[in-house]
């Protein structure tokens, strides 16, 4: 449907839009890190494209797969015109920064904020960057690659929970015990 | 102060506490199972609802199951006023310390029942956010599988509790 937009962008930003596809209907765009604001300024504001709806934003972990490591999107919708557009960045491990969106779309406020929490991604520019699901006291990014698929960080120290000796499930006996 | 009075005080103390004791057994035996009858009929819930498990705790609290039936309806939103708290759903790692506090204050004698899979073991959530049953907060007396229990198995669950409250000992006076 949007196939308008993917034209409109490349005809006002040309090299900055490093790829585009609109694959069963997805169009995407992948742009420069550094245009991103002027790309989504460009989105909301041109009078055919009109997208005034924050739909999502998230984040992808390439660890090891590819570089730059983390894939931010965001998901725009057009209540004018019904067309809607994901817009992509790279961002690299060592300084995983983007402009953040929330000027423009006050509803991106908490999508941002969950992808700092989740990703560790962060956003320059926006207003109140700090964790919305995990507590303060978490140290790392749960949903990056490379945290333990277990680890856990308790708050408050935690009951030792034994097996409850049944008669399916007889107790040890405790002198074989080592 | 000679030497015979503090041994005589001894004596004393040892034996008042002798009777107090002695008493205090007979009361207990000759009561617990008039106390604990009516302290399982009389249970006054307190439904730390966390998750999608709260949807099958009102439908046992609703007409058709009828929780009632065991007097066991009367949901008291302070922890103070409750003797059993429901742990309906997932305890996460940032609602564990709320938990606990909760489980504390309310009065003794008090019992916990781990509603659904996730507040019994953290169910399929084995990663990082989960806390892998809530038996690792707070002492649990009946666990009730299912995700979430059917209605009968919540019943069934509340009949486990009444039993066990029938069974107990050295609970009168805490």
């Amino acid at each position: 449907m949007s196939v308008l937009a993917l034209e409109k962008l490349k005809r006002r930003f040309g090299d900055d839009i490093l790829e585009s596809h609109s694959k069963l209907g997805d169009d995407t765009v992948l742009v420069k890190a550094e245009r991103l604001y002027e790309v989504a300024q460009f989105l909301k504001d041109d009078p055919e494209l009109q997208f005034d709806m924050p739909i999502d934003n998230t984040a992808v972990d390439w660890w090891q797969v590819s570089e730059p490591r983390f894939e931010v999107i965001w998901h725009l919708y057009s209540t004018v015109k019904h067309m809607r557009i994901r817009v992509k960045v790279r961002v690299g491990e060592d300084n995983p920064t983007c402009a953040s969106l929330t000027p423009l779309w006050p509803g991106m406020n908490w999508h941002e904020r969950e992808t700092w929490d989740m990703y560790g991604v962060r956003f320059s520019g926006h207003p109140n960057l700090k964790r919305v699901l995990m507590y303060e006291e978490f140290v790392g990014y749960p949903l990056r690659k490379d945290y333990p698929i277990t680890k856990r960080q308790p708050l408050i120290e935690e009951r030792i929970v034994r097996e409850v000796p049944t008669q399916r499930n007889p107790p040890p006996d405790m002198l074989n015990q080592p | 102060m000679k030497d015979e009075d503090i041994i005589h005080n001894e004596v004393l103390v040892t034996r008042r506490s002798d009777a107090e004791s002695w008493l205090r057994q007979t009361i207990e035996r000759m009561s617990q199972p008039g106390i604990n009858w009516s302290r399982k009929f009389s249970l006054f819930n307190y439904p730390f609802v966390t998750a999608c498990c709260g949807m099958e705790f009102m439908s046992v609290n609703g007409p058709r199951y009828d929780m009632a039936q065991y007097g066991a309806e009367f949901p008291r939103f302070s922890p103070r006023q409750a003797d059993l708290i429901w742990i309906v759903g997932t305890i996460t790692q940032k609602q564990a310390p709320i938990l606990r506090r909760v489980w504390e204050q309310m009065a003794e004698p008090k019992w916990a029942i781990a509603f659904g899979v996730c507040a019994s073991t953290g169910g399929f959530y084995d990663n990082y956010c989960t806390v892998q049953g809530a038996d690792r907060i707070i002492p649990i007396d009946v666990y009730i599988p299912g995700c979430p229990p059917r209605p009968e198995q919540i019943l069934d669950g509340l009949r486990l509790l009444m039993d066990k409250i029938q069974t107990e000992h050295g609970r009168v006076m805490v």
